[in-house]
């Protein structure tokens, strides 16, 4: 198994619009990805950490927190923490943006799984 | 020097027994705490199951202690293992796997196991019981499979087992060896009104029916019944009753007689070998119920942590029946003697009964139908043992003013004992409350929740808990009373749309921002409400903010568990024509549409659209959107009316068409429905719509917040006018009305409750003047509003944001 880091480009910031989540496939994961009204980025696994699953891309952000759309779990983009009285946990991915465009990296044991 | 810690074994891995160890915990009992248990799972809410198999939970949602507590806690924990033996003289429990734990103590909770009839046939494949998890796998994998089966049991279990598998699809007969339901926890009246309700939902009854042998060859293909009468079924529940599971008790010799034998300590024949829970016979009696465990598991927690306790003297029992809009409740005595003063009262029309026996005038039991708010003070009531004053009976037989009903609520909640259990499923006590209120300084239900589990399961605690809280803060707890919206800020709806007018506030952002929100950016509760009241406010000039809709109205079609969308286009009055269903036919098999559903609203939902599909399903269809996402108006349910039928005597189909077209687009509070009627047969349901007309000879007759979903309400009548224009007239100033006094997310029954009839009644039908301007502020917003779906398409930024997935 290889261990190193892949970077994809993913968009410019522009591409995407404030408070509404994208979806982004980046090799084998499927991300959502969200422009804070502040300007940053937050890239999170499209997976619901509920146990039902579904995805996240189409919550309601305020400030850095997702509210997800379909159980409305309240999440922290910066950790991928779920907040109380929920539990659990989405994978988060750190974002780079350099210049325009937006980038994204995944580790190496990530993309093998 | 470090103190010899004792060695505790915990026989049975379920509700009862992690409960008691809980406590321990609790109590901070120095134990090396051993748990085994015969389930693969780690301890689960048993009487949840119903849930699961009704499909509003999963397996997930149920799990009580997930693994990480027994690891968190320092407790060995060894699933899928049944313990075999105590052997006395070894200090020894030996499981079956050969592995032997020494004790000092010993717990045993095994609970019970379905009591299997002993007729022929009930060995065969397709049998089961309904205790456990693989029971209700074994349950919901059927469904998928067969068509028809039977229930045999109308008690609490086989009732809701059967309505499980009724909402799985499957065709469901209860047998009952009685003529009543439910006849252990019910009298005759409820038991009928319970058969009759469940009849309604599609459950079959063969009451008074003796089964005798189960036929078919290795599967279960049907019951014959004593009286030579046979049923077909696919798959068969038995549900007829619990048997304390003691195999492991009696195999170590230890005292067993219907249960396990144990003293008021919960001590059984053997020193130093306790028993709790359903496998327990304390007093002659066996419980089969949920909060006599906790109470049991409560006292023995203190008994080996050596506090005081009092002795455990039995459990005064009550039982609420876990189905989805069916609420039954009884306690304690529920059939009456001549020796019993009676309180009942019953309403036909509601379908609401409520019962309550006295004995000497202490309150001894009580049984309720349809309306259970009062089930959580009459438990208490019972279980006290309290006198019948004239306070008490205005109080529960809802004749008396709130003002004085309060005060005594309050009284009832501080003379609560500390040890009594408040929330049954999850075992937390009055004391585990108070201290989480007085130590966080909690304000809110939804705080203790979070801390100590209360009223995280079925709910039905949350009247004592609030009453707790308010006992608690006191004075106070009238702040925090006096709720917001939701957590971001303390301002109630009207005072948000009062400051918005006078601020002239444009956005959420500056809402939030002027208002001192606590959370800078609101959440999903204020945001989409605040959005809701800007558009109201400003119809022409307010900027729909995307970012702050739920999901369905973001993307103007509904999302689906697995994250494919719903598309429904709008069919007026419920008509449509050839060409179109042959364009939905074309489109729903070009884009695989998973299924096409005929509504009840009549139209039809193409479910199972890949999201990237969605816009290109919008664009081949070519139909206006249908609005099924949206708080708005969903659809005109019409009859076929005077066009074709007999009886007809208004056009139904064109005026509910009409109306379709008038009001379709607009925001409301929450989502709309309508129904027209060509006559009084009212075929097309206005009784259960937020509003309703029924065509008459001479005109129309209109009724107002009806509702069938969750907490259904018959429509009121409202009034009746003589032509179309006034029909739209009224229709309008009540719609306007209702936007403009709404609170968003409440429907209009619920708003015709708040305001009261008259209330709007008088705004609209006395003040023709005021009525004149309602409508015509309704035609301003509605002039403002375009169908979004063709929208979406022209606007490539926001489709491609919403809709598309690029892959790198």
């Amino acid at each position: 198994m290889e261990n190193t880091n892949h970077e994809y480009t993913i968009g410019t910031v522009q591409h995407f619009l404030p408070q509404i989540g994208r979806v982004v496939g980046c090799g084998p994961v499927e991300l959502a990805v969200f422009k804070t009204s502040d300007g940053r980025i937050f890239a999170v696994e499209n997976k619901n950490p509920h146990p039902k699953g579904g995805p996240l891309a189409e919550g309601i952000v305020s400030g850095h927190y997702l509210y997800d759309p379909l159980y409305d779990w309240k999440i922290d983009l910066r950790s991928g923490e779920v907040q109380a009285p929920d539990k659990g946990r989405v994978a988060t991915f750190p974002v780079t943006v350099d210049g325009e465009s937006v980038k994204v990296t995944l580790q190496g044991t990530l993309i093998q799984s | 020097m470090r103190v010899e810690r004792k060695q505790l074994v915990l026989i049975g891995n379920g509700m009862a027994g992690v409960g008691t160890i809980e406590q321990i915990l609790k109590l901070g009992g120095a134990y090396d705490i051993t748990i085994f248990g015969s389930e693969p799972h780690p301890n689960y809410n048993r009487i949840m199951l119903s849930y699961v198999l009704e499909g509003s939970k999963s397996i997930e949602d149920i799990i009580l202690n997930d693994r990480q507590w027994y690891a968190d806690n320092n407790i060995t924990l060894h699933t899928g293992t049944t313990v075999v033996k105590i052997d006395e003289e070894a200090r020894q429990v030996i499981a079956d796997n050969g592995l032997a734990v020494p004790y000092d103590k010993v717990i045993i909770a095994t609970g019970s196991n379905s009591f299997i009839l002993p007729v022929p046939g009930s060995t065969k494949e397709g049998v089961v019981g309904f205790r456990d998890i693989a029971d209700c796998d074994a349950m919901l994998a059927a469904a998928k499979q067969y068509r028809t089966a039977a229930v045999i049991g109308g008690g609490l279990l086989g009732l809701e087992a059967a309505k499980g598998l009724v909402n799985l699809g499957m065709d469901v007969t209860v047998v009952h060896l009685l003529e009543d339901l439910m006849e252990r926890q019910l009298d005759h009246t409820a038991s009928s009104m319970l058969q009759a309700e469940l009849t309604r939902q599609g459950v079959k009854f063969a009451m008074g029916k003796q089964t005798a042998e189960l036929t078919g060859d290795e599967r279960v293909n049907g019951l014959r019944f004593s009286d030579g009468s046979e049923l077909q079924a696919d798959f068969v529940v038995m549900a007829v009753g619990i048997k304390p599971n003691t195999q492991l008790a009696k195999d170590s010799g230890i005292t067993v007689n219907r249960g396990i034998v144990v003293d008021d300590y919960l001590q059984t024949s053997m020193e130093n070998v306790y028993s709790v829970g359903e496998c327990t016979e304390h007093r002659g009696t066996c419980y089969g119920l949920v909060a006599p465990l906790f109470e049991q598991g409560m006292v023995l927690a203190k008994h080996l942590c050596g506090a005081a306790t009092q002795p455990y003297e039995g459990s005064v029992v009550s039982t609420k029946l876990k189905i989805s809009g069916v609420d039954v409740f009884s306690a304690g005595e529920f059939t009456d003697t001549p020796e019993h003063t009676v309180i009942s009262a019953k309403d036909e029309w509601k379908r609401t009964y409520k019962k309550i026996l006295l004995k000497n005038n202490v309150i001894v039991g009580a049984v309720l139908f349809g309306d259970v708010t009062e089930s959580a003070n009459l438990q208490k009531l019972v279980k006290q043992g309290t006198e019948m004053t004239d306070d008490i009976y205005s109080e529960v037989m809802g004749t008396g003013c709130c003002g004085g009903g309060n005060a005594k609520k309050g009284m009832s909640v501080e003379a609560m004992a500390d040890e009594e259990i408040v929330c049954g499923c999850n075992g937390v006590t009055k004391k585990a409350i108070v201290d989480a209120v007085t130590e966080n300084g909690f304000t809110t239900v939804d705080e203790i929740k979070a801390c100590t589990g209360a009223t995280r399961s079925c709910g039905g605690c949350k009247p004592v808990v609030e009453q707790i809280l308010q006992f608690v803060l006191g004075d106070s707890f009238k702040e925090s009373a006096k709720a917001g919206i939701c957590g971001c800020t303390p301002l109630s709806r009207d005072e948000i749309v009062a400051e918005i007018t006078a601020k002239g506030l444009r956005t959420t952002k500056e809402v939030m921002n002027v208002l001192e929100w606590k959370q800078p950016e609101g959440c999903s509760k204020c945001r989409p409400a605040v959005n809701y009241y800007l558009g109201m406010i400003y119809p022409d000039t307010h900027e729909d903010e995307k970012e702050s809709r739920f999901v369905n109205e973001r993307m103007s079609a509904n999302i689906q568990k697995d994250g494919t969308f719903t598309v429904v286009p709008r069919m007026y009055g419920g008509v449509t024509t050839p060409e179109d269903l042959k364009r939905i036919a074309d489109v729903s098999l070009k884009y695989d549409v998973k299924v096409v559903k005929v509504t009840g609203g009549q139209r039809l939902d193409l479910i199972g659209v890949k999201k990237e599909d969605v816009p290109k399903v919008w664009e081949e269809l070519d139909m206006p959107s249908g609005y099924a996402y949206a708080k708005s108006l969903r659809t005109v349910k019409t009859c076929v009316g005077n066009q074709f039928c007999r009886f007809g005597t208004q056009d139904s189909m064109g005026v509910g068409a009409m109306l379709e077209r008038k009001y379709e687009r607009l925001d409301f509070p929450a989502k709309f429905k309508m129904a027209v009627n060509g006559c009084p047969r009212n075929c097309a349901e206005s009784c259960t719509k937020d509003i309703g007309i029924v065509g008459n000879d001479g005109g129309w007759e209109v009724f107002i917040g009806g509702n069938g979903g969750i907490k259904p309400r018959i429509a009121d009548a409202f009034c009746k006018v003589k032509t179309d224009e006034e029909l739209v007239e009224v229709c309008s100033a009540v719609m306007q009305f209702y936007r403009e006094t709404g609170n968003y997310l409440e429907r209009t029954s619920e708003w015709v409750e708040r305001m009261g009839l008259e209330q709007i009644q008088s705004v609209i039908l006395n003040n023709e003047e005021n009525r004149k301007e309602l409508a015509a502020r309704i035609d301003f917003a509605l002039a403002q509003v375009s169908d979004p779906w063709k929208k979406m398409l022209k606007e490539e930024d926001t489709r491609s944001a919403l809709f598309e997935k690029a892959q790198h």
